[in-house]
């Protein structure tokens, strides 16, 4: 047992490159050098834009997709070039849940067989399954006699619940949550987020949350990780990073989050961007944000910042607001 | 500066009265009434299947064919739509009323450079000629921030971003200055930097040329952000409308109420367990009788087997559909 706060996953300087075939050639830089813990029994958000590289880091973590270069230790161990053997021994301590859980399930195939499935593959006895998929159904608040349903007389909400009991059925340690409520309705989106807040608090669950929704990361992280373009531009406990980012990224990725509020929406100052992402095949050579950034100085186009600590509390990379002596 | 009373007796830029639409035999919207007026932003939101879209289609006959529109009327500045011929319609669309919708990229023709599916509304309801009709779908083009639009006219929608393709849309819906612009959840598929830079353009398009704004979503941050009066869907009826501040500091129908109450707050406690609507939404065929929102909502009683009828709560535009608004403290 890992204790509660302890570093559960660590990753380190990890990349995922994909080459493009074709008479351009070219590599998209997809993950390019992030580096974050995971601690035990803690939830870590990802968040950024569309194509900053969320899935592919989720990915790279649970064998999906192979590894450039970069290190990736669970509990201590190596895991980022394991053989396929190994990779699947791993499933029992990591799992994923993506986000549309319609596509996760097999229409065909009655809840219960579904939620049992990893069991299958571990080898577990009939009975056995039976009874630990009475338990799971149960964990995520479903009636038992769902187990005989197929997919399709559930709605969204209670088929994302199956697919999350299903990514429980071998009791992992670490949850990697790809956008799990992204494809939910308003209504639903609550249950759902309040099961994993028990779940983790029941189990000494960790998460890895990524979500480009910030109120509802806010809601549940406890760290935040703001990519851009493969690339980590700040990262700190939510408090902080919610209270005072530093970043001009991240400022105006939390600025454009409307309020459902009309009154304080009229009265807050955004920060509105221009232009879109830049291709990830031809990424700016200094700062990945000096394209959008309203703030750059000449210095940005060519040198690359790396993430410095700021007094607010988070680390952010950026040669305006956080400049490298501060670290010294 | 008008006052907000002398808006409302001006006649409405669109009236929505009474319209059924059936699919199968099935009410799936019922007795929906909207109206827009001019200048203003008019915000339908609600849940997925309560009806936005079939609503936002049947404005300019749009529906898909197992839809037809039952009863009403869709009055647009007098003239009822509902009943129109096909080839007056073809007059209006594009013309004094444009849609625009969630997918940008899937609604541009995939084989027609941008700068002509601009000019295209010009050609054909204004009969300019082709280098009149370039030069104002340019102008446009600059004004929906599309940079370096000479280039990106000639370009073909799969070499825009998805953002740029929504920026093209608008442009092209609103080339006519049309007096109705309605967009059915036009941010949902992009990101939120972007969704800020259209949100934005839509209101400066709103107070330069004084069109009337339909926007559709699910989401009560762009309610919040973008409404001057919102229409609260379920159930292929409206359940509860009003000017934007009403609905948010004081709801009046439970539905609203709790849907503002289960989205986490940035400035909410963190990691606190978050309001819950019990159920989930239900399937068309399984709406209850009287009130639809009865399967799910906590002050439900007997008499909820009627159907409340639109009531207004106060002299301000407001009004909900529930028997029991004076017992909402109940669930606050
Ligand atoms: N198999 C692949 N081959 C080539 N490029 C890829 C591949 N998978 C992802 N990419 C590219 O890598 C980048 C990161 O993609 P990724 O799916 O990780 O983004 P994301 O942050 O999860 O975005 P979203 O919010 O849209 O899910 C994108 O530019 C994407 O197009
Ligand atoms: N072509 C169709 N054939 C059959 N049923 C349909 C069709 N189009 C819509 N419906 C049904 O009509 C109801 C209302 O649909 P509509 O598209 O208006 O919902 P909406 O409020 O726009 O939802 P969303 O938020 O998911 O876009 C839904 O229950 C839907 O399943
Ligand atoms: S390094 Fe320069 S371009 Fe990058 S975020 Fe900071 S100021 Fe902007
Ligand atoms: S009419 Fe009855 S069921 Fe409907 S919202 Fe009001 S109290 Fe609830
Ligand atoms: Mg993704
Ligand atoms: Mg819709």
């Amino acid at each position: 047992m890992t204790n509660p706060g302890s570093t559960l996953l660590s990753v380190r300087d990890l990349k995922i490159h994909f080459p493009i075939r074709g008479s351009q050639g070219g590599v998209v830089k997809a993950v390019d050098g992030i580096s974050f813990d995971i601690p035990s029994g803690r939830t870590v958000a990802l968040v950024g834009e569309s194509g900053c590289g969320k899935s592919t880091t989720a990915y790279g973590i649970i064998g999906l997709e192979p590894v450039t270069s970069g290190s990736i230790q669970f509990e201590g161990r190596e895991i980022a070039h394991l053989d396929k053997q190994s990779r699947r021994a791993l499933a029992t301590d990591i799992q994923i849940v993506f986000q549309d859980p319609s596509a996760a399930l097999n229409p065909k195939m009655a809840i219960g067989d579904s939620i049992g499935e990893p069991l299958v593959i571990q080898g577990w006895r009939r009975d056995e399954r039976k009874q630990r998929v009475r338990e799971l159904l149960d964990l995520v608040g479903l009636p038992e006699a769902y187990a005989e349903r197929t997919p399709n007389a559930l709605s969204g909400g209670q088929r994302q619940r199956v697919v999350i009991a299903r990514a429980l059925a071998l009791s992992p340690k670490l949850l990697v949550l790809d956008e799990p409520v992204s494809a939910l309705d308003v209504s639903i989106r609550s249950q759902i987020l309040n099961l994993l807040m028990e779940l983790q608090k029941e189990l000494g669950l960790s998460y890895l949350f990524i979500s480009h929704d910030l109120s509802v990361v806010r809601h549940l992280a406890d760290d935040v990780i703001v990519m851009y373009l493969g690339t980590v531009v700040e990262e700190g406990g939510a408090e902080a990073l919610f209270e005072a980012p530093q970043h001009p990224y991240t400022q105006a990725l939390i600025s454009a989050i409307p309020l459902p509020d009309p009154r304080a929406q009229r009265s807050r100052e955004r920060i509105i961007l221009k232009g879109d992402l830049p291709s990830p095949l031809n990424p700016p050579t200094g700062c990945p944000f000096v394209g959008r950034c309203p703030i750059r100085i000449e210095p940005c186009g060519t040198i690359r910042p790396s993430l410095q600590p700021v007094p607010s509390g988070t680390r952010a990379a950026c040669l305006v607001r956080a400049p490298a002596t501060l670290a010294a | 500066m008008m006052t907000e009373t002398a808006q409302r007796d001006e006649t409405p830029v669109l009236a929505i009265k009474d319209l059924r639409i059936q699919i199968g035999g099935l009410d799936v919207v019922d007795g929906v009434s909207l109206r827009a007026d001019r200048g203003r932003i008019l915000a339908v939101v609600g849940e997925s299947g309560c009806g936005k879209s079939l609503t936002a289609l049947s404005i300019l006959r749009l529906l898909p064919k197992a839809a037809r529109i039952a009863e009403g009327r869709i009055e647009l500045e007098g003239t009822d739509l509902a009943h129109l011929p096909e080839k007056d319609l073809e007059d209006i669309r594009g013309n004094q009323a444009s849609i625009i919708f969630q997918e940008p990229i899937a609604s541009l023709n995939p084989l027609m450079r941008v700068g002509a599916q601009v000019e295209e509304a010009l050609r054909l309801h204004r009969g300019l000629s082709h280098a009149e009709a370039q030069r104002e779908a340019l102008a446009m083009l600059v004004s929906v921030g599309i940079p370096d639009p000479q280039r990106r006219a000639r370009q073909y929608p799969f070499e825009l971003s998805g953002g740029m393709c929504q920026r093209v849309m608008i442009a092209a819906a609103l080339i006519c200055r049309p007096r109705l612009l309605i967009a059915d959840e036009p941010t949902t598929a992009l990101d939120v930097t972007i969704q800020a830079q259209i949100l934005d353009l839509m209101k400066r398009l709103r107070d330069e040329v004084g069109t009337s704004i339909i926007i559709i979503t699910h989401d009560m941050g762009v309610v919040a952000e973008m409404a001057d009066d919102v229409a609260v869907m379920y159930g292929g009826r409206v359940v509860e409308r009003g000017p934007v501040d009403t609905i948010f500091a004081a709801p009046a129908h439970p539905y609203t109420h709790l849907l503002l109450a289960t989205v986490p707050r940035l400035d909410g406690h963190r990691k606190s367990a978050l309001r819950t609507i019990e159920g989930i939404v239900p399937g068309v065929d399984q709406w209850p009788k009287g009130c639809r929102f009865r399967s799910r909502c906590p002050l439900a009683t007997d008499v909820c087997a009627r159907r409340p009828s639109l009531d207004p709560v106060d002299a301000t535009g407001h009004a909900a559909a529930c028997w029991h608004k004076d017992r909402l403290r109940e669930i606050a």
